[in-house]
């Protein structure tokens, strides 16, 4: 995907004047729906401290747990591919399709399969796609890139998906227009059933990788994960190498947390455990079963100082708990990934030149933290990527001279008294008996929308030591 | 979090407080500092005000600039050393200081120790009052209709919530309004305001419109750049809310100060 991160605040900009964004955006309701779940069980907390340390067990012995989830999958007639670029994974994916003679591909979603471009490489090789998860199928019909990791097309309103359902689906027989959301959905059932029966391959993400049994874990609340992955003859999964847990008793610590998290759901409908291509036993089930094991960096960050970004399960609470991913929506981020997640890993995956904008489009307010299942330190490791820009040079020179002189002044506090007083004194002096400016210099980002209050004149250190030699 | 169990010590009969007046304290509204000296010397505290500091740091932290950063934390770490507390009226300024300060010196083992002795030693105001100090209510009035913003690194990094509520409890005349979304980012968020400004600027919309809808005459908190932030964005949509700290209320101190952004005291 072509990223327009490095334009996140002009994105940002366009996107609070954008009415329909705006309007879609006031009705996402996942912040009440998760606190209503998550006040509703007592051991939450338990379960988040769990969750984090059989991830902490688990990244301390990645290699291990994935070579004994490489061998279970084989062990069950499946294939596992290790990609360390997402041209590696593309070229696999584009492989596999080949050596089946697949033409026709329905999809599930997959984050980690639009990290490395499925998308455009199946394109490129001109393969038939559909969409079957009903967000990414939206933006399928409106060629727009997911603005959320699990709500794809959350920027809609339900007028625009309308009209995208009724321009794209007179082709189907559909002449009249749908406005309940039932009846959205309905329709996008009867339209996407023809293309699941038609499918030669189905990829999906993978939720989780469970070592112990060489299974998939996928969770939908649409049955599109289930129908992708058993209908087709070929079944591809991809999925970043962190999401392997050990022991299916392991899996269901964090199938607790995640629909909590991210939709406020106790489970999501569906949940799907794929072990393998079919047995002769089995009713159904692809003939083929891969994963496709996607890389692309994360190994570089075990035990570095983005390592707890690891434990990530992409669950979307950052993202939905965010105000500033409130104000301006995920297209604004420009990749893949959005809001407090997406600004580490954008940097991470695609460049701090390119994505340097993110980690700093931050208030440090916390609430991403607070509200993530896995305890991921986000500021935090925000923080870490503006200390990596700092010390790369990538500030630009304005800032740069602006702290150093300030960074002098503040370790010479003598200087800094006098140069503070009179500085004081004189923005005292010019804002009158008004209290604010309207106006000022060097602000004018500040009073752009805001008036600038205006000091008092005196500085308490002044006004403390005067006093002082007036107590002596 | 400060932890009261950890307190089982009771406090000195009159605990020496360095007073860290924080830099917009310093420069905007001395007010507050007064504030903060008066109500800890009525809770019986012994107040100084050491004269080698500046700034916590946080500009620099939070810019990426580790280096300036240190040398900022190694001046208050040597200008507050000795006190009992260290005690200031901000929850950024304080939790840089507690949270912050002992991942700062990653391979000074020395610095790192004095570092944490010192983050143990380091409150928010309003906190310390009633957690350390165990003042449960202030003798003070204010007529009006206040609503309270929880300013963020105070209430996450801290703890900081049911302590300035208990005590603005206490105030004679004064009506306390919650607001919708009272825990959301007002958007001051240090550079982020001049660095993004138009979000920046929605999220203050935000959040003045949710203070506004409590029908409120004052606005409190207890953190100088988002008492200034959302001064500014009330300023510049004509409203008369009165904007103090919440230490100015607490001491009575809001006939000494016009309301933040204002040009009249009220």
């Amino acid at each position: 995907m072509k990223a327009t991160s490095s334009t996140f605040r002009q994105n940002s900009r366009e996107a609070l004047l954008d009415d329909d964004l705006q309007q879609a955006l006031s009705k996402m309701g996942f912040l009440g729906a998760r606190k209503r779940v998550v006040d509703a069980l007592p051991e939450w907390e338990e379960l988040r401290t769990t969750a984090r340390e059989i991830k902490e067990h688990t990244l301390a012995h990645l290699d291990f747990y994935l070579e004994e989830f490489e061998k279970n999958v084989r062990a069950n007639g499946g294939h596992v591919h290790w990609c360390s670029t997402p041209e590696d994974a593309s070229a696999t994916v584009l492989s596999i399709l080949k050596e089946a003679g697949a033409r026709k591909v329905i999809k599930g979603k997959s984050m980690a399969g639009e990290e490395v471009g499925i998308n455009e490489a199946l394109e490129a090789a001109a393969i038939d796609r559909l969409e079957t998860d009903l967000g990414e199928y939206i933006i399928q019909l409106a060629d727009e890139p997911p603005s959320h990791i699990i709500a794809p097309a959350i920027h809609k309103t339900k007028a625009q998906i309308t009209e995208l359902f009724h321009d794209h689906h007179q082709v189907h027989g559909k002449t009249e227009r749908v406005t309940e959301v039932a009846s959205i959905v309905n329709e996008a059932r009867e339209v996407l059933r023809d293309g699941f029966l038609a499918a030669d391959a189905g990829i999906t993400g993978g939720n989780f990788l469970v070592a112990e049994t060489g299974s998939v874990a996928l969770v939908t609340n649409e049955g599109n994960g289930d129908l992708t992955s058993t209908l087709p003859r070929v079944h591809i999964v991809t999925a970043g190498i962190e999401k392997v847990v050990p022991t299916l008793d392991d899996l269901s610590v964090y199938l607790r947390l995640l629909a909590r998290s991210a939709t406020g759901q106790e489970m999501s409908v569906y949940t799907t455990l794929t072990t393998g291509p079919r047995r002769a036993v089995d009713l159904d089930g692809a003939a083929e079963f891969h994963v496709v094991l996607i890389d692309n960096g994360r190994s570089q960050w075990l035990g570095n100082e983005f390592h707890e970004m690891l434990r990530c399960i992409r669950c979307g609470a950052c993202l939905n708990h965010c105000p500033v991913w409130n104000s301006v929506g995920g297209h604004a981020y420009g990749w893949v990934y959005s809001g407090p997640m997406g600004s580490v890993l954008t940097p991470l995956m695609i460049g701090l030149e390119e994505a340097g904008q993110l980690p700093n489009a931050c208030t440090m307010n916390g609430r991403c933290q607070s509200v993530c299942p896995m305890s991921i330190p986000l500021p935090s490791l925000m923080r870490r990527l503006r200390f990596r820009q700092h010390d790369q040079g990538l500030s630009g020179l304005g800032t740069r001279i602006a702290l150093a002189v300030w960074g002098f002044m503040a370790t010479q506090p003598r200087c800094y008294r006098l140069v503070t007083r009179v500085g004081i004194g004189l923005l005292g002096l010019l804002s009158g008996t008004r209290g604010r400016f309207r106006r000022l210099l060097f602000a004018e980002a500040w009073t752009e929308e805001r008036d600038f209050p205006a000091p008092a004149g005196e500085t308490f250190m002044g006004a403390w030591k005067k006093a002082a030699r007036g107590r002596k | 979090m400060s932890d009261p169990h950890s307190e089982s010590m009771s406090p000195p009969k009159a605990p020496r407080v360095g007073l860290f007046v924080t830099c917009l304290v310093d420069l905007f509204r001395p007010n507050v500092g007064f504030s903060a000296v008066e109500l800890l010397e009525r809770a019986g505290c012994v107040v100084e005000v050491p004269e080698l500091q500046t700034c916590c740091g946080q500009p620099a932290y939070n810019s990426g600039d580790f280096a300036t950063t240190q040398r900022i934390a190694k001046q208050v770490i040597d200008a507050f050393e000795g006190y009992d507390y260290v005690v200031g009226p901000s929850g950024s300024c304080l939790g840089t200081l507690r949270e912050h300060y002992p991942n700062l010196f990653p391979i000074d083992a020395r610095m790192e120790n004095r570092a944490r002795a010192l983050a143990q030693r380091s409150y928010e105001l309003v906190s310390f009052l009633t957690d350390v100090m165990g003042v449960t209510e202030v003798e003070t009035q204010y007529s009006g209709r206040v609503t309270y913003h929880d300013a963020c690194a105070g209430l996450r990094e801290l703890g900081v919530k049911g302590q300035p509520r208990q005590l603005l409890a206490s105030v004679a005349g004064l009506e306390l309004q919650e607001m919708d979304d009272v825990e959301v980012c007002c958007g001051f968020g240090g550079t982020f305001c001049v660095k993004f400004p138009e979000i920046s600027s929605r999220m203050a919309s935000d959040k003045v419109a949710n203070a506004q809808a409590t029908g409120a005459d004052t606005l409190l908190a207890g953190d100088m750049g988002c008492l200034m932030n959302m001064a500014g964005r009330l300023s510049r949509l004509g409203s008369d809310i009165k904007v103090y700290h919440v230490a100015e209320v607490l001491a009575g101190r809001t006939d000494e100060a016009p309301p933040i952004a204002d040009g009249e005291i009220r």
